[in-house]
């Protein structure tokens, strides 16, 4: 009742979640024992790789462990901004040309 | 044949020495015989929790040296003839005992005593190498905080790497009017992140700082919350098997008008 109350005059819920999901993210990381320094690398080959196929927002690209109960996944989000086109047709070509 | 259990938690200040001492108290408290060991060298402080350190005349790093013999380091205790202080050093610093003498240490202990309780230093250095080395078993203490079960899940990984049996937690400083408003994690928030088997809940307890301050622990008193979750504690060790005690209790109305005019119990 007196958290319905709070959230009405939008005061904040219980700290408590909050501490749980800054906890769950903190401790993904400090399981695997990957350093942020290891992801931004991870990250700029990324970009290297995919940027030969498509023109990615690098800026705004996130590359981050996420876990649930016993698995660890690496997550990337990467907005693209344009498809190489020459490069499709490329691929199609050679699709074509390789022998059967 | 004794047991060697460790006392850790990582994170500094969230009750590893305190926990020792009335643990050991428990223990002693029920006939057993028991050797408080403090592996936190320079950094000394079981010895002024439990009372004794005008008592002290040698420590753990004269023995490892051969300055004295390990009988003529151990304090005993004033109350309890069964129970024995192997006090730290406090002008030498952590890498003046290693691993492999701390084992050393531990096994002789063992002969004598029933339980030998290694209160670590914090942190995850040679301090911890050492306090880790001899025991068979550790008791992860934590508060409810972020930073502390962030380091409790370390120190667990860590026990793990070097194959030591499953540990068990001890969560201190429990707030149930915060858990209930749900300001603060609760036991099993905290059995969920870090899953490892729970050995009591400490509640928060202004009794704690008074029983330090006289140097009595507070396992001593009945009237106290902390030092009757400390008894469950020192009875599950023992392989009693002690349900949680309620933490709701609100003071009586008659318990809060004493304190409101300085008359408390505690």
């Amino acid at each position: 009742m007196l958290n319905l109350f709070n959230r009405v005059l939008g005061r904040e819920g219980p700290s408590k979640e909050v501490a749980k999901e800054r906890l769950r993210l903190v401790l993904v990381h400090d399981r695997v024992g990957v350093s942020p320094q290891f992801l931004e690398v991870l990250k700029e080959d990324l970009i290297r790789v995919i940027s030969q196929y498509m023109e990615i927002d690098d800026a705004s690209m996130r590359v981050d462990l996420s876990g649930s109960n016993n698995s660890v996944a690496l997550v990337a989000n990467i907005p693209i901004k344009r498809v190489k086109r020459g490069l499709i047709a490329k691929t199609r070509r050679q699709e074509e040309t390789v022998p059967r | 044949m004794g047991e060697v259990i460790v006392v850790t938690s990582g994170k500094g200040g969230v009750g590893k020495t305190t926990t020792t001492a009335n643990i050991g108290t428990g223990l002693a408290m029920d006939g057993h015989k028991v050797v408080l060991v403090d592996s936190d060298i320079g950094l000394r402080n079981l010895d002024v929790v439990m009372g004794l350190e005008n008592r002290i005349v040698y420590d753990i790093v004269d023995v490892v040296d051969g300055f004295c013999r390990l009988k003529q380091a151990l304090i005993k205790d004033k109350r309890f003839d069964d129970l024995y202080l192997l006090p730290a050093a406090q002008t030498k610093d952590k890498t003046a005992v290693s691993p492999e003498q701390m084992k050393g240490l531990c096994e002789e202990l063992k002969q004598e005593f029933d339980y030998v309780l290694v209160d670590s230093p914090a942190g995850i250095e040679q301090g911890f190498r050492n306090a880790i080395a001899g025991a068979e078993k550790a008791i992860i203490v934590t508060t409810p905080e972020v930073a502390a079960v962030r380091d409790a899940d370390r120190i667990i990984g860590l026990l793990e790497a070097e194959g030591k049996e499953g540990p068990s937690l001890v969560i201190n400083r429990l707030r149930h009017h915060m858990v209930k408003r749900g300001d603060m994690m609760d036991i099993e928030d905290m059995i969920d992140i870090l899953a490892i088997d729970l050995l009591g809940v400490i509640p928060e307890d202004e009794y704690i700082v008074v029983s330090t301050n006289r140097g009595e622990p507070a396992i001593l008193n009945k009237n106290s919350l902390a030092g009757r979750a400390y008894r469950n504690i020192s009875r599950r060790i023992q392989g009693e098997d002690v349900p949680l005690m309620p933490l709701d209790t609100e003071p009586s109305l008659l318990e809060r008008l004493r304190r409101l005019m300085g008359f408390s119990s505690k």
